[in-house]
């Protein structure tokens, strides 16, 4: 019979008390892992809205207009194209996806649109320079989103539709449906801009915002079309939320100091207060179970050790010596961790998967990473918990099992 | 094991002074002796056999096992003297109450990391004439079972001294009786030391050292 065997024999004997004994961290872990498996996915589905809005960050020269963010790089001052290259050698964590733009007026007959010359992302895939700074194969979906082939969060918005075009050819454009239904124009049909016949590959859904307005070629061909050289009027940037919250825009105004840097404010700031308030009120609960759970625990052995004083005396009686009393109550505090950490575990992911689509309509999955670290908190209070009463087992006399009750 | 105390004293401090439960006491236990300890209620029996098996610090006095004195104030090496040497008896049974008879025995052996442990236990559980109750649990022996699973505990390590203190207090007269046998039994066939306390007069005839203690002292010897 080893001290091991014993502590589990005395677990089971004692197994009603061991379950109210568990209830204080059981719950509290509970309440922690469901809130960070919420915060977590709701996260995530943050991410992957913002991935459907498309860029979220706008870069554009200092003397540019930012009244409205979809329409700020229409007519624009430029400046260098390579500032895409100073963004990619930086390697700030949160850049997931860029988007050079070259935006201007032009006529068409006695028609304005706005002609926008793009990079789709297969030159920019191509570019070596890209490829470095490890955005290739990483460049639609935001770093905190979901990897591809994983389920992605649910995020109940149908109307959102990701902006990203993979492919255009020098000739080829897109239009917007404003433009097509002005001009009366169909997929495949030619139209002629600045002297040069573009294939139209594409009519863009409505979206009622100037994107309407819009013709979508090639960078290269509107660079060259339009006389400027290689100059852009905007970098479009999706920027991963988490990220923007911890300071993206000023990093980025550090690598380019001459530029001016926006983002969709209203969107991203309550996202990120939503976030803020979530990962506040899971520290707030952390801070609470590790001193509730670790009084309760430390309540639930002292309990026990009084309980158990004449065993107690009679291991020490028969030669054990005290650090042998420390590892029964150490042992058994470390049993109820792991009993404890993977009952919390079940419990608040079972409490998020059912919350989660009834309150902020997202699907949330269970997060098995929690399953660990729930473990090693309710490990760590029980052990802290458990040091006092262990160390009161420690004085108990061995001649404690021959006093009356 | 020749055991041998001099000048002991145990005082203990109650409200209205001290009392020495053990006075200045000195006395040689030879090896292979069976000693009994009688006495009026609160004359120090039990106090002097918890000092003699290593389980009570006493306030003054030295104790030495075959010559070889012990430091009986550090609660670590009393703890494997008694693991060592001491073997033990309780009124009480002192049996781990979720514990099979042969866990109870096993869980004595294993604090010396014994190998077959619970073959041993079985042996000792046959020798007490239990083989057949080997998976019960306390409760569900008798109080002469339960008093043989502690005897058969007791040996587990071979000790040198075994200390009884009242073994017979909760049995019948015919059960004692057969206690009473076994210690005796214990004492001549292994050499095994036997201190006893005990209160009742026709245990006390077992002994060939028969100690009588009045506050502390001994009256007869």
């Amino acid at each position: 019979m080893r001290l091991t065997d014993l502590t589990l024999k005395e677990l089971w004997h004692r197994k009603s008390q061991l379950t109210s004994g568990l209830l204080a961290i059981t719950l509290g872990i509970g309440v922690i892992v469901g809130i960070r498996t919420i915060s977590v996915v709701s996260e995530k589905a943050i991410a992957v809205n913002l991935d459907n809005l498309g860029a979220n960050i706008l870069v554009l020269p200092q003397a540019a207009s930012v009244d409205n963010y979809y329409s700020a790089d229409i007519d624009a001052p430029t400046f260098p194209e390579s500032y895409v290259e100073k963004i990619v050698i930086s390697t700030l964590p949160g850049v997931d996806n860029m988007s050079p733009k070259l935006t201007r007026r032009v006529n068409i007959g006695a028609y304005k649109i706005v002609l926008t010359g793009i990079l789709p992302k297969s030159e920019i895939a191509s570019k070596p320079i890209w490829q470095q700074g490890g955005l290739v194969g990483n460049q639609v979906i935001a770093s905190c989103a979901p990897k591809p082939g994983s389920k992605p969060a649910k995020y109940l918005n149908p109307k959102l539709q990701r902006k990203g075009i993979d492919n255009l050819a020098m000739s080829d454009c897109f239009i917007g449906s404003a433009v097509a239904q002005k001009l009366s124009l169909k997929e495949q049909s030619k139209l002629t801009i600045e002297g040069k016949e573009f294939t139209i590959v594409k009519v863009l859904p409505e979206t009622g915002t100037i994107d309407d307005d819009r013709v979508f070629a090639n960078l290269h061909t509107v660079q060259a079309l339009l006389g400027t050289g290689e100059q852009i009027s905007a970098i479009e940037i999706m920027g991963c939320c988490s990220e923007i919250s911890d300071g993206l825009l000023s990093k980025l105004r550090n690598v380019l100091p001459d530029t001016r840097i926006t983002t969709i404010s209203q969107i991203v700031s309550t996202q990120i207060e939503t976030n803020r308030m979530m990962n506040r009120l899971s520290l707030v609960f952390l801070i609470i179970v590790l001193i509730v759970g670790g009084i309760s625990i430390g309540n639930f052995m002292w309990a026990n050790v009084n309980e158990r004083k004449k065993e107690i005396g009679i291991l020490r009686m028969i030669g054990y010596h005290k650090r042998h009393i420390y590892y029964l109550l150490v042992l058994k505090a470390l049993i109820m961790g792991i009993i404890g950490g993977i009952a919390g575990f079940i419990f608040g992911t079972l409490v998020a998967v059912w919350l989660g689509p009834k309150f902020i309509g997202i699907e949330v999955s269970p997060i098995y990473m929690y399953l660990l670290l729930s473990i090693a908190l309710s490990m760590l209070i029980s052990v802290v918990g458990s040091i006092i009463p262990a160390y009161m087992a420690g004085k108990i006399e061995p001649f404690s099992n021959m006093q009356e009750d | 094991m020749l055991i041998q105390i001099k000048d002991l004293t145990k005082t203990y401090l109650r409200h209205d002074g001290a009392i020495n439960a053990v006075d200045n006491l000195s006395l040689e236990i030879p090896k292979g002796s069976f000693v009994t300890i009688t006495g009026p209620s609160g004359s120090g029996k039990t106090t002097l056999l918890l000092i003699l098996g290593g389980l009570l610090k006493p306030t003054a006095g030295k104790m030495s096992c075959d010559n070889q004195e012990l430091n009986l104030q550090k609660e670590e090496e009393m703890a494997t003297f008694r693991s060592n040497h001491v073997g033990y008896v309780m009124q009480s049974f002192a049996l781990i109450p979720y514990l099979t008879a042969v866990e109870n025995i096993t869980i004595a052996l294993n604090v010396k990391g014994k190998n077959n442990s619970q073959l041993r236990a079985l042996e000792l559980l046959k020798w007490v004439g239990l083989e057949d109750r080997t998976s019960h649990y306390p409760k569900e022996l008798s109080a002469g079972q339960q008093q043989r699973v502690a005897i058969a505990r007791a040996l587990a390590n071979n000790p040198d001294l075994l200390l009884a203190d009242e073994p017979t207090g909760n049995l019948d007269p015919k059960l004692s009786l057969e206690i009473l046998e076994m210690l005796k039994d214990i004492n001549q066939k292994q050499g095994t030391t036997v201190i006893m306390v005990t209160h009742s007069p026709m245990a006390a005839e077992y002994g060939n050292t028969k100690i009588q203690l009045d506050n502390g002292k001994i009256n007869n010897l």
